[in-house]
């Protein structure tokens, strides 16, 4: 496979990449270091900058109004747009927009009036409600929420955790289980209205992120009709599960654009920084930890387009995903470590991005499913999926 | 494990002395008038010179005598300075004045237990 870009591809990273340096970049000056979100003032003059590009709601089909931008191109979008100091989870602080959630796309017409295109207009929001405190990397069997039938409706009654957005959204997907005896099948897909009575965001829950937090939620005798059912009773698993693949890809993307920007300023202090009169950058530690620094992202990033790629022709790219996330998460990791240990105490400092960076990569080993599900995945490809 | 969410801590009074004692960590603070009612909510973030104890000389400064404030060192600054201005909304029905005059973008709501 060849991953260089094509011209086309080559002149929208180099649009993006202006972007992110004359616009995002000089705006963090006067942000706090963890802030995830810009002045509304600002925010609003930026996102008429990105449809004026043609790149807002770079996710969104083409049928729905998107710019319908393939995946890998969407990939090396997103290794650009993850090169500033809120870099992961907030692209760009969201100036791109965004599709929604990928399952509405699934919804028949009466939801997607409701709930899709007021999405995509940006007049409302949507939470993902999977992960239970009993666990998120198995949901087909941690999903204790139930929905029982009543009154041509069904009544929830559960908890979720780490949900992010659901103190203000609008609305969200939420999964239960609909029949207890089994397992993966017996899962159910819910749209509910953040105004149901019933549904509460129960508090914060603060994690390594200072920003971008998550939240808990409850739903008890929270009622909801039948027509708030998405796709089929008993079917809402496969639609976890297929958003959760696909998402791997650009979640790795991201990893990949914060360790090019921390590498990249890694090696500028070791050319800029003197100690016991020598440069760092003459010195093999720092030189090797840059090599590896390079290898780590060499390697993340053809994993990633090799997935994004298999993802674009339609070909299985489950284990590629896997690949792809398990490289960029835990590579990029390392990437920001190095970048760190090379500034020595400015590293650790608010001053410069890599700690928060830090906190972040740390994060992603976990998120979008951890390395240790990545590796079983991979596993089962390489042992035959029999294997239990 | 139980989760504490609302700040309730006691309140010391918003003096010049009490306020140097203070460390130099971020965190986030109430000041409250003299009844306790809480008039605002702040965060000491990593722009603060000198975290919680300068955030709170600044306050002392500009509001004078007669007020009184309580604190909570956290690193999650940004986090829990969101969450516990949303359990103010929840529990009053509206922000801290001081915080209702320029109140952060899209602050979301909680409904605490």
């Amino acid at each position: 496979m060849d991953f260089e870009p094509s011209s086309e591809q080559q002149m929208l990273i180099d649009q993006v990449r202006r972007y992110v340096r004359e616009e995002i970049i000089p705006l963090e000056a006067k942000l706090d270091p963890d802030a995830s979100e810009l002045p509304p003032e600002d925010f609003k003059r930026l996102t008429d900058k990105t449809k004026a590009m043609g790149l807002f709601g770079i996710d969104i089909p083409r049928e729905f109004g998107g710019p319908d931008i393939d995946i890998v191109t969407r990939v090396l979008l997103a290794i650009e747009m993850a090169q500033h100091r809120a870099g992961l989870y907030v692209p760009c602080y969201g100036t791109f927009g965004g599709a929604g959630l990928a399952q509405i796309f699934e919804a028949n017409e009466g939801q997607k009036e409701r709930y899709l295109y007021p999405t995509l207009r940006g007049e409302k929001k949507a939470f993902f409600g999977l992960t239970e405190p009993s666990g998120g990397s198995d949901p087909a069997r941690a999903i204790q929420t139930r929905a029982e039938r009543r009154d041509n409706g069904w009544v929830l009654n559960g908890a979720k955790i780490f949900i992010s957005n659901a103190d203000r959204a609008q609305y969200g997907i939420v999964f239960a289980r609909t029949d207890a005896s089994k397992g993966r099948g017996g899962i159910t897909c819910f749209i509910v209205d953040s105004d149901t009575p019933g549904f509460h965001v129960r508090r914060v829950v603060h994690t390594l992120r200072s920003s971008h937090y998550a939240t808990e939620l409850e739903f008890k005798d929270c009622w909801v009709s039948d027509h708030q059912v998405l796709g089929e009773v008993n079917k809402g698993f496969a639609v976890a599960n297929d958003r959760l693949t696909r998402q791997r890809i650009p979640y790795a993307a991201g990893c990949i654009g914060v360790a090019i920007a921390a590498h990249e300023m890694a090696v500028e202090w070791a050319k800029m920084r003197s100690t016991f009169g020598e440069k760092l950058a003459n010195r093999q530690a720092v030189q090797w930890m840059l090599v590896d620094n390079e290898i780590d992202i060499r390697t993340a990033r053809h994993f990633t387009l090799e997935a994004a790629e298999k993802a674009r022709r339609g070909l299985p790219f489950r284990t590629e995903a896997a690949i792809a996330k398990l490289t960029a998460s835990e590579g990029g990791g390392r990437v920001v470590d190095r970048a760190m240990q090379i500034h020595g105490g400015m590293g650790m400092t608010k001053d410069l991005p890599l700690e928060r960076w830090y906190r972040e990569m740390r994060i992603r080993r976990v998120g979008e499913g951890p390395s240790e599900v990545q590796r079983m995945v991979i596993a089962r490809e390489i042992l035959g999926s029999n294997l239990r | 494990m139980s989760i504490r969410l609302r700040l309730d801590k006691p309140w010391r009074p918003l003096a010049a002395e009490e306020v140097a004692r203070l460390p130099g960590q971020l965190g986030v603070y109430q000041v409250g008038d003299a009844q306790g009612r809480v008039l605002f909510i702040g965060q000491a973030g990593a722009r603060s010179p000198f975290g919680l104890r300068s955030e709170l000389q600044r306050e002392l400064a500009e509001r004078g005598a007669g007020c009184q404030f309580r604190l909570e060192v956290n690193q999650q600054y940004r986090s829990r300075w969101f969450e516990l201005l949303m359990v103010h909304q929840a529990d009053h029905g509206r922000l801290p004045p001081d915080n209702a005059e320029n109140p952060p973008p899209n602050l979301g709501r909680l409904s605490p237990s």
